[in-house]
């Protein structure tokens, strides 16, 4: 018997990305990169982001070790800015932010709707305040990256 | 009398006085509280610890019945607060042996104690070129104090190792010294792994090779017997909060001839003889390491909680955790996947685990959600966790007022772990 709330966070998809996470490991070709530091827990995480000349990203990818939300999280994410442009990757991280913490969230104009759909496996944080951090700590470090902050450590005492 | 210890004669044993668990737990308000509708099962004591109603108690009354500050006033309520708050001290000597109350330092706790000792007798005593040695295992409120200074001064900071049970290894220690060695601060008991360092034959070593000996005592106050003489140490820092005190005190205790060369910590009121814009001269330890007004009902309930923890007697404290940390061990080594990092063959009621395929974070949530509180993460010991690899655990540490019944919750709880991350 385990509590409902739980198993809403704990969705097979997460447990999926948490244990064979993809676009895992420091990538040949990446144009920037930033770090992201959970000081409450210890865990860092590296993205790297290969963005082509008309600055879309080419690639997303991720280093790290961390609980699985913030895995399945980074996982997906580097999975879904594939082809987007920065506008796209940043309108699609507020909608994901908006999403991981209010009921009512709605997505904002230019976020891919799909993609936001994918994610809402990971809206079960909701019910657990503490951890909404791991869940946005990627797409943080993802825009530190794509806006040239990548020379600072992200962290999620923000 | 209210706060009279808890204690009986074990049946068929009376040699050994065991605690009484259900009475001592009447004490402390907050385990009548449930979690997610579940009994709170509090497991993170290494953090901070519950209060007994006698600590909650005597702040109430004096806040109620003869707060002023101390010190300063010739009036009834200042002559009384000063008197109760003084008598604290006198309670913390007693309590560690210290020889006398003029060699306690009242601080906001283990943090300041060590701050204090590193700006004050380091930037005094220490030049470039001199060697601090720490373990490896300190929490970083015994390793960022001494960068500080090394970065001022350009001291040399040396680490004492651990082998891989996690047991302090006394020999690689002993070669760490040399004459270059002015002070060596170590804690008494790791907080992220529970070992329990062997302060005795540091402190022999240490002075051997004449360097003065600083303890961190975070741990150590709650579960053992303290006695500074016999130790032999010159400094010893501790958390009142971790003694079942209140937050915002902690003491320093200091051998007289060190406290009185070291000149002040920070300036202010209740730290001076005399001043003058010329000149200011300043009071004898241990208020001239006491600027400003200190936490005065703080200092009370500190007192109260050494009341409460010595009537229970720190021995019988001791066995009973003894008891708990030796289930716990045996019922944590029966979950399959569960690897103890806390296996030294000396250590205190502290067990830090990982479990393959869950990491420490969702292990934190997944048990909480039965009601159990215990910590996931670096434990503020970020080189020790490097040290075996990780980048958190998670930690189950336990107090006098915990029970069997309670590991056997969390044993439970670490099924419903394998249940999802199977
Ligand atoms: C071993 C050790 N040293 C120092 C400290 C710091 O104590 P405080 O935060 O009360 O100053 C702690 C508390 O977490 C500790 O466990």
């Amino acid at each position: 018997m385990i509590d409902p709330e739980l198993r809403q966070l704990y969705q097979e998809v997460i447990l999926d990305h948490g244990r064979s996470p993809r676009n895992c490991g420091k990538p040949d070709q990446f144009t920037c990169e930033a770090q992201g530091n959970n000081p409450m827990c210890g865990d860092r995480l590296t993205v790297y982001i290969d963005l082509a000349d008309d600055g879309s990203i080419r690639e997303a990818a991720f280093e790290g070790r961390g609980c699985a939300i913030s895995m399945a999280s980074a996982s997906m994410m580097t999975e879904m800015l594939k082809g987007k442009s920065r506008a796209e990757a940043e309108a699609l991280f507020r909608s994901f932010q908006a999403l991981c913490t209010s009921d009512a969230a709605e997505a904002e104009d230019g976020a891919d709707v799909d993609a936001l759909e994918r994610l809402q496996v990971l809206a079960g944080v909701r019910a657990f305040p503490v951890r909404v951090k791991c869940a946005t700590l990627p797409w943080h470090t993802m825009q530190a990256a794509v806006s040239g902050q990548g020379g600072q450590e992200v962290t999620t005492e923000l | 009398m209210e706060g009279t210890a808890a204690v009986n004669l074990a049946p068929g044993d009376n040699s050994t006085a065991a605690l009484d668990v259900e009475r001592v737990r009447r004490d402390f308000p907050i385990l009548q509280e449930t979690v997610y509708d579940r009994p709170l099962v509090y497991f993170d004591n290494a953090a901070s610890v519950q209060k007994p109603r006698q600590v909650i108690e005597a702040m109430s009354e004096a806040y109620e019945t003869y707060y002023a500050n101390v010190h300063r006033g010739v009036h009834h309520m200042s002559q009384r607060s000063t008197e109760v708050f003084e008598a604290g001290r006198e309670k913390v000597a007693r309590f560690l042996n210290a020889p006398s109350p003029d060699q306690i330092v009242l601080t906001r706790g283990t943090t300041e104690s060590i701050n204090l000792v590193a700006a004050s007798y380091g930037r005094a005593f220490l030049e470039e070129g001199d060697e601090v040695i720490l373990s490896v295992m300190e929490h970083h409120s015994n390793i960022v104090p001494w960068q500080l200074l090394r970065d001022e001064l350009g001291i040399v900071i040396k680490v004492a190792p651990i082998d891989d049970q996690a047991n302090f290894l006394l020999d690689d220690f002993a070669e760490l010294l040399s004459p270059r060695t002015k002070l060596v601060a170590i804690t008494h008991i790791s907080n992220a792994l529970g070992t329990v360092v062997p302060i005795e034959a540091v402190v022999r070593l240490a002075h051997e090779a004449g360097a003065v000996v600083l303890v961190d005592g975070a741990q150590a106050v709650a579960h053992m017997e303290i006695d500074v003489q016999a130790l032999d140490v010159d400094f010893y820092a501790f958390s009142s909060h971790k003694l079942y005190g209140p937050t915002g005190i902690g003491g320093l205790y200091g051998k007289a001839e060190l406290l009185e060369r070291m000149p002040p910590y920070q300036g202010g009121g209740e730290m001076i003889d005399v001043v003058t814009f010329e000149k200011t001269t300043y009071k004898e330890p241990p208020h001239r390491f006491e600027a400003g007004t200190p936490a005065i009902v703080e200092g009370i309930g500190l007192g109260a909680a050494i009341d409460y923890v010595s009537a229970l007697g720190r021995e019988t404290i001791a066995a009973h955790e003894s008891g708990l940390t030796e289930y716990a061990g045996e019922r944590l080594s029966s979950v399959e996947g569960l690897k103890l990092h806390s296996r030294a063959k000396e250590r205190a009621s502290i067990m830090a685990f990982e479990m393959a395929g869950a990491h420490p974070h969702d292990i934190g949530t997944i048990v909480d959600r039965a009601g159990v509180a215990i910590r996931a993460g670096h434990h503020c010991a970020q080189p020790v966790m490097e040290r075996f690899g990780v980048s958190a655990t998670a930690r189950a540490s336990f107090g006098l007022y915990n029970t069997r019944e309670e590991i056997d919750v969390l044993v439970d709880a670490l099924g419903r772990v394998k249940e999802i991350f199977g």
